[in-house]
């Protein structure tokens, strides 16, 4: 009738507090990121503070060593997820959902307070920090991220098309290489997105684990944003911000984009 | 060797699960070539027989073998037969061409033979030229066709098709039907068919294999099935049919519906009740004349494209259905007529419920896990164990279970020209056999009390008569 009754009715207009909250805190602070990257403590336009990465080995070192620490652990949560999925999915239902619900328990505590007891655990075991123990905390950290949406993918697989090919011919082994595995692939994708992303932004787990004996390019930004060092640390994060696009791209690609997801 | 006749031999496969016995001691030989349709309704176990032969399930107990070799244990993999689903199961990942060569890539064939082989069972479907494009694409049609090529393509002893036309519209069915038929007479493999569609059973197969409730029913040519059903579910489940009671007083006459008919049947002894099955096409409509053998009241009249169905009920108070190129107008009186060699006697599988009892005391029996009470027990006092049986009209049902003193679903309803004869399978997986006149579903739930005057008590160890 009036206008003030459709901006209520009207159910697209529901998404305007989200889409002004999006504009706020995600939109204008990347705008800013571009910005700031792109300009000297003057604010002219520069390409000095990427010309500075470039030439600082330092930095460009801890750039490509969080890069291999990142897909480390990647892989090895592929390595350890895609199993655990796999016989999950296998399972009955009713066990199999206890089971999935025992890995994803992990997920419910803080990032942190898990980081620290397994600080505290290997202390008490005598395990050194370090590169190690920073593997392990990222792969204990993030390893249901891995198995979630592979098992989604897994279990909503038609299982006449197993038995398809096993009819046409194909042992277990060659079932799960030629069908299996294949159709799993965009689950294995969005966990890849839900592993790499996070872990190569990560500070806190590499400080806490490594005694800050080693640093990852998420502990460069924020040294140099908390030194002031405001144009430099924007570039910084532009580039991860890159490679994380990336990615997301790579990955969405090769999984067709349809499948998967985690939840 | 006359072995090798027999491309498959199943011999006493049963299947349980849980406590459900899915098939029940079945046993079936299928010649080398041969079109056989496994036929039955939802649930009759046929789709479980066809996955044992295929090998995705082992049977409980029982051998089968294919080609001479047995294969009980065999995984799917190594037994020489392909399967086409009934939902297709292509695989979505791989194009038409991947789809079909699925097979011969596994058999390590080289590419151009495999090219050759894809490129030919392609053609042989109709499917030319749509080597690279995604199953995805494809409608239902096309989707099975690849289906059917992909197994095929294998060459296998014997093809297995699990309801493979069930999801395609009419139109299709009926064509798709017709090319199963040329592919079988140009391929000379041996088909193995499922499915629940009589029509479609009759149409295609040498050899139709009838199954219900885990048991073959009756096995015989589509011509054999039709005009002589071995039994009144096999007549009920193919085609049209009027059954009823009827009692054989002698050979060769036979009383049902309240009139005396002339037959051609013999050997069943003098008064045995048994069931009488008369296709509607087998009545003779006519206006009531010298020839009438019985008349009736025409109460409905349908047109049914080529022919007319009408319901006729009789003044004793039964209906048959007749189909006739002639219709009669509802209402008016008509003559009827059937010719001895069309009146199909069967002997009753049984004549009323039986079950194994056990005294209680005076007064009371236990028999399928409920206790009932009846009339004094005299002579059979100081026995522990007996006989009862119970006419199937004196079962009453309930819509109400709690009314009923046990419970049990309906799970099998044949008409009889003037009440419904019902299975009704009771929670202790028994079944009870009910005659009505009230209208009950498939699968209703009911009440079943049997009251204490109509529970006869016999001896254990007495012969089946009386």
């Amino acid at each position: 009738m009036n206008r003030g009754q459709t901006l209520f009715t009207k159910r697209a207009n529901w998404a305007v507090p989200y889409v002004v909250f999006l504009a706020i805190f995600v939109l204008i602070p990347i705008i800013l990121i571009v910005i700031y990257a792109f300009a000297d403590a003057d604010d002219k336009f520069t390409l000095a503070n990427f010309r500075k990465f470039m030439l600082h080995p330092e930095a460009v070192n801890t750039f490509v060593y969080s890069v291999g620490i990142a897909i480390t652990t990647t892989l090895a949560c592929i390595l350890l997820g895609y199993p655990a999925a796999y016989i999950l999915s296998r399972n009955s239902f009713a066990a199999s959902r206890a089971t999935v619900l025992l890995f994803i328990l992990p997920m419910w505590i803080n990032i942190l307070i898990r980081t620290l007891a397994t600080v505290a655990l290997f202390d008490f075991l005598n395990v050194p920090l370090g590169e190690g123990a920073l593997v392990f905390g990222m792969v204990y950290n993030f390893l249901p991220f891995m198995i979630y949406p592979i098992y989604n993918t897994l279990r909503k697989m038609d299982y006449s098309l197993v038995e398809a090919a096993r009819d046409l011919g194909a042992n277990p082994a060659s079932v799960f290489a030629r069908v299996v595995l294949p159709l799993s692939m965009p689950g294995v994708a969005s966990g890849i997105m839900m592993v790499f992303m996070p872990t190569i932004s990560t500070f806190a787990i590499a400080e806490l684990l490594t005694m800050n004996n080693i640093k990852l390019f998420g502990t460069t930004i924020q040294e140099n944003i908390n030194n002031g060092m405001w144009n430099y640390g924007a570039a910084l994060s532009l580039i991860m911000l890159l490679l994380i696009g990336v990615t997301g791209l790579i990955s969405s690609d090769s999984g067709n984009g349809k499948e998967g997801g985690i939840l | 060797m006359r072995k090798s006749e027999y491309i498959i031999r199943v011999k006493n496969v049963s299947k349980v699960y849980g406590d459900k016995t899915v098939l029940n001691q079945v046993s079936l030989d299928v010649r080398k070539g041969e079109f056989v349709t496994i036929l039955g309704p939802s649930g009759c176990g046929k789709t479980t027989l066809l996955r044992l032969i295929a090998g995705f399930q082992p049977a409980t107990s029982g051998e089968i073998s294919i080609a001479g070799n047995n294969v009980t244990q065999t995984p799917p993999h190594r037994r020489p037969v392909n399967t086409v689903f009934q939902r297709y199961a292509l695989f979505p990942h791989l194009n038409v061409y991947n789809n079909i060569a699925f097979g011969l890539k596994l058999k390590k064939l080289s590419s151009v033979v495999i090219a050759g082989k894809v490129k030919q069972a392609l053609r042989m479907v109709g499917m030319t030229g749509y080597e690279y494009r995604d199953v995805d694409s494809l409608s239902g049609g096309q989707q099975q066709r690849v289906a059917i090529a992909r197994a095929i393509v294998n060459e296998p002893e014997v093809l297995l098709l699990d309801e493979p036309l069930a999801a395609l519209d009419l139109k299709m069915r009926k064509d798709m039907q017709m090319e199963l038929r040329e592919m079988h007479k140009s391929l000379g493999i041996t088909f193995v068919y499922v499915t629940h569609d009589q029509e479609e059973a009759l149409t295609l197969s040498d050899r139709i294999i009838v199954m219900s409730e885990g048991r073959i029913q009756q096995e015989g040519t589509p011509i054999d099935i039709y005009n002589e059903p071995s039994n009144a579910f096999v007549a009920d489940f193919i085609g049209e049919s009027n059954i009823l009671d009827g009692i054989m007083l002698r050979d060769r006459l036979v009383s049902f519906a309240g009139y005396e008919f002339e037959c051609v049947d013999e050997g069943f002894g003098e008064n045995a009740p048994v069931d009488v099955v008369i296709r509607p096409e087998d009545l003779y409509i006519f206006e009531p004349s010298e020839a009438t053998q019985f008349t009736g009241i025409v109460s409905s009249c349908i047109f049914k494209g080529v022919h007319y169905e009408m319901m006729v009920q009789t003044p004793g108070g039964y209906e048959f259905m007749v189909q006739n190129y002639h219709p009669f107008e509802t209402g008016r009186e008509a003559g009827l007529l059937v010719k001895p060699a069309d009146i199909h006697v069967m002997r009753k599988e049984r004549v009323c419920n039986t079950f194994e009892a056990r005294s209680v005391d005076e007064t009371h029996v236990e028999f399928l896990g409920t206790v009932f009470e009846v009339r004094p027990l005299d002579d059979i006092r100081n026995r522990k164990s007996f006989r009862v049986e119970i006419d199937f009209d004196k079962i009453i049902l309930h819509d109400n279970e709690e009314d009923g003193q046990l419970t049990g679903e309906v799970c099998f309803i044949l008409y009889k020209g003037n009440h419904y004869h019902l299975t009704v399978s009771t929670d202790s997986d028994e079944d009870i056999f009910a005659d009505t006149s009230d209208v009950w579903d498939n699968g209703d739930r009911v009440g079943i009390t049997i009251p204490p005057a109509a529970i006869r008590v016999k001896p254990l160890t007495c012969g089946a008569n009386e």
